[in-house]
């Protein structure tokens, strides 16, 4: 059985030195609202997490200089970026293309686990939780963001426009197109 | 309490074979089931000593009766099993192929590898002709407490795993065949050298699981000393010792001298340790988290 | 008459992208110990289950409820419930394992089709056609130990239909008769409906050194760079003696496609795929792949060649039982 040609695409370096010179509490900021905007889109998502909705889990994009907290906080998610290694209950890393594509139901995790090219530390049934219930959620970043105004819209417009001039990276759902 | 004596779940010579049934006559013991659980390749060797040994055992005054493979696929093995209903001896069933044979209404025991795990199976089973079942030793005290009540009420009489290797799983696949790099169809008895079966340790050492043929076993063996007290009150009416090729008739002893209250608590597990320190002890089935815990562990 | 894919799903989505991408039937359970794949965040509530049952009725489509793990005993209530509310939903069938529970249906919803779970371990047409008789089943998933010729005997002696694995994790035991995962962690696929789960996995990685625990067991060690297997117990790298290896079976998953003209010839009526756990890409792709494989069968045309290598397990593939050299 022959192998698929298929590799993750590399995070753009742009966006990898954006984000160390960036400040991180604004954008920190903006993922929350953004966030809640999901959640409050997709209620579904946070019932699915069971007894992980108030679990910390690290999403960490080993091609970034930073790592993302995040909290679901039974609906009223928290999201917070850091620079430096943080704790929590279940992590999550991989590369930024493996996250992303994982959001948008474009990549089967199991997949990537076995690849390798996702590592997943703490506790393994959150990790599982949190992305079963990501998997039905059939998100659409791109499109949320899209819709988003407020005061934090700009940083977060900024940093999806940023990674969208680069092609590869998975940044909306594809419909029913050929996977992988 | 009863003491019964499981199906011998390993392979070992006719001679053993017969040697061991000989001395089981004269153990304190009260039931003793015979014949090959785990695979239907082994039976050849000592099938023609299985009518001597049943007659023995029942001269001296023990309940026979005659297990059913664990996993009934090929045809002669369907054969054989179908024969069991008409051996004149109880049939003890450990793959429900056997009630397709037997005619309704026959009495027939349900040994440990029939899942039984609510009182719907059990009566289902009962009004087909179970009079006892061995329950599987994955149940928990809860379980087996609801379950030995709604059996009272049915007529049958309900059994735990006592003593011995636990049997975690049977499957198509021959491991000691795979380990020996052989199919099963030539596995040229592989299992054959090793009476208590092959010791499977992880890559860092930890003993944990056993190898025999196609069935896989725990490394401890269970022991019920600590359980014996709530497992009565439970209503479970006997224990059951799986054969081990060695000091088997001394743990016979030591279940029938526990049992009677001649020894307490904690010192049949305490002789058993001292005779041979390697052996590791498990009860989590019942009362533990999982399966390999053992309560001895927390009052030495 | 074309070969029946059925196909898991975990969640409402995957039921959609299975849906949409061919499957003819597709299998799922409620979201408690009920089913024998209890995993955190996956499977469906009441609501979800009829919606799901809805949307796949609109498109043509089955779906069969799994209510196959072993009710405990004093709770059979809940086993009850969920064989009367699949039923409610709409589910074109239920797959079932515990006799106690077959007993239950067959007498209480006499309408409700019901197929006998591959928990149930029936391996042979005697118990198959037993089975029948007592409590009508009309399906039989078979384990995972059989040959194609056993396949083949077996649907000679047997009005039941008959369902196989051909593709996805592969059960290396008798399914239903089992006690590993609880022997380590408490929990198993017989009373909890999981096998090795999640919650006792503990990965650590140490200098490209990734470590897999179960319940405190060694289960994989692998380097920077090697595959990654889930530390499945009956999958693990053990030793014996001098021997280190996989002793029960390698990290492989199993893929029967190219045994599917044999298996129609064994009288086979659907092609089972295995992964309530996997992501509805996973599904949608594995299901694009076997539907296309079963049409071309119907229209005489030769099996497309699989692309599937990269979904499995250690991904590598074994076609298991089907050949007898497995054994």
């Amino acid at each position: 059985m022959s192998e698929p040609q298929n590799q993750l695409p590399h995070c753009p370096v742009a966006l990898a030195a954006a984000l160390r010179v960036l400040p991180l509490a604004p954008l920190s900021l903006s993922l929350t609202v953004f966030s809640r905007k999901i959640a409050k889109n997709n209620p579904g998502l946070f019932q699915r997490l069971g007894e992980y909705d108030r679990t910390d889990f690290v999403l960490d994009p080993v091609d970034l200089p930073i790592v993302m907290c995040l909290n679901p906080n039974r609906g009223q998610p928290k999201v917070k970026l850091t620079r430096r290694s943080a704790l929590g209950t279940a992590r999550i890393s991989g590369p930024l293309a493996a996250l992303l594509g994982l959001v948008h139901g474009a990549f089967d995790g199991d997949a990537l686990f076995f690849s390798r090219d996702l590592v997943i530390e703490g506790d393994t049934g959150a990790a599982l939780a949190l992305r079963n219930a990501i998997d039905d959620a059939e998100l659409d970043l791109a499109q949320e963001a899209g819709v988003l105004s407020g005061p934090f819209a700009r940083p977060l417009h900024q940093l999806i426009a940023l990674a969208e001039r680069r092609t590869g990276l998975c940044l909306t759902r594809p419909e029913d197109a050929t996977i992988w | 309490m009863e003491l019964t004596i499981g199906p011998n779940q390993f392979f070992w010579s006719a001679d053993i074979w017969s040697g061991f049934y000989d001395d089981l006559a004269r153990a304190p013991v009260d039931r003793v089931v015979i014949g090959e659980l785990v695979c239907s390749k082994r039976l050849p060797f000592y099938q023609d000593r299985i009518p001597e040994a049943i007659s023995k055992l029942a001269a001296a005054g023990k309940e026979v009766a005659l297990t059913s493979l664990a996993l009934v696929t090929l045809k002669r093995e369907r054969k054989l099993t179908a024969e069991l209903a008409d051996m004149g001896v109880m049939a003890e069933i450990n793959d429900l192929t056997v009630l397709a044979y037997l005619p309704e209404g026959q009495d027939f025991s349900v040994g440990p590898l029939v899942n039984v795990y609510n009182e719907g199976t059990l009566r289902w089973l009962a009004s087909r002709g179970a009079r006892r079942i061995c329950l599987s030793p994955e149940l928990p005290i809860a379980s087996v407490a609801r379950l030995a009540t709604a059996a009272e009420e049915l007529g049958v009489a309900v059994e735990v795993w006592g003593h011995g290797r636990l049997p975690l799983a049977i499957s198509g696949r021959c491991y000691h065949a795979r380990l020996h790099g052989r199919s099963k169809d030539n596995c040229q008895f592989a299992c054959e050298d090793d009476p208590d079966g092959l010791e499977v340790l992880t890559q860092d050492g930890k003993p944990f699981m056993t190898m025999n043929g196609v069935q896989t076993l725990s490394d401890s063996y269970a022991c019920t000393d600590h359980q014996i007290e709530t497992l009565r009150s439970a209503g479970v009416s006997a224990l059951r010792l799986s054969p081990q090729s060695n000091g088997f008739m001394r743990l016979c002893e030591l279940y029938r001298q526990r049992l009677d209250g001649s020894i307490g608590k904690g010192k049949l597990a305490e002789e058993i340790q001292t005779s041979n320190p390697a052996t590791r002890l498990s009860d989590g089935f019942l009362t533990g988290t999982s399966g390999v815990d053992w309560s001895g562990a927390a009052n030495p | 008459m074309v070969m029946e894919i059925v196909c898991p799903a975990g969640t409402p989505a995957a039921l959609r992208a299975a849906v949409k991408a061919g499957a003819h039937t597709v299998y799922c359970g409620f979201n408690d110990e009920t089913n024998a794949r209890n995993f955190p965040g996956l499977n469906f509530d009441r609501a979800e289950m009829r919606d799901g049952i809805t949307f796949a009725h609109q498109h043509g489509a089955k779906v069969l409820v799994a209510i196959n793990t072993f009710p405990r005993a004093g709770d059979e209530a809940i086993w009850h419930r969920a064989v009367h509310d699949a039923e409610a939903c709409g589910a074109d069938a239920v797959i079932l394992a515990d006799p106690g529970l077959l007993d239950y249906t067959a007498r209480n919803h006499t309408g409700l089709r019901r197929h006998l779970s591959v928990q149930a371990a029936a391996a042979n047409a005697d118990i198959i056609n037993f089975y029948a008789e007592n409590f009508g089943v009309k399906r039989v998933v078979l384990p995972r130990v059989l040959s194609v010729p056993e396949i083949a005997a077996i649907n000679s002696e047997t009005e039941v239909e008959t369902e196989v694995f051909v593709f996805g994790g592969l059960c290396v035991m008798a399914e239903g008769r089992c006690s590993l995962s609880s022997y380590a962690t408490g929990l198993s696929p017989n009373m909890n409906g999981v096998c090795s789960p999640a919650s006792h996995v503990d990965y650590r990685q140490d200098a490209g050194v990734l470590d897999a625990r179960l319940g405190g067991y060694l289960i994989h060690r692998v380097n920077k760079d090697e595959p990654a297997p889930y530390p499945t117990l009956c999958k693990g790298c053990f030793s014996v003696g001098d021997k280190t290896g996989h002793l029960f079976e390698d990290p492989v998953s199993l893929n029967a496609e190219k045994l599917i003209p044999q298996l129609q010839k064994a009288g086979v009526t659907a092609l089972k795929i295995e992964g309530r756990q996997r992501s509805k890409s996973y599904v949608a792709q594995v299901v694009r792949n076997f539907r296309a494989a079963v049409d071309a069968l119907d229209a005489g045309r030769p099996l497309p060649e699989g692309m599937l290598a990269r979904l499995s397990e250690g991904q590598a593939m074994t076609t298991g039982a089907y050949k007898k050299t497995w054994r």
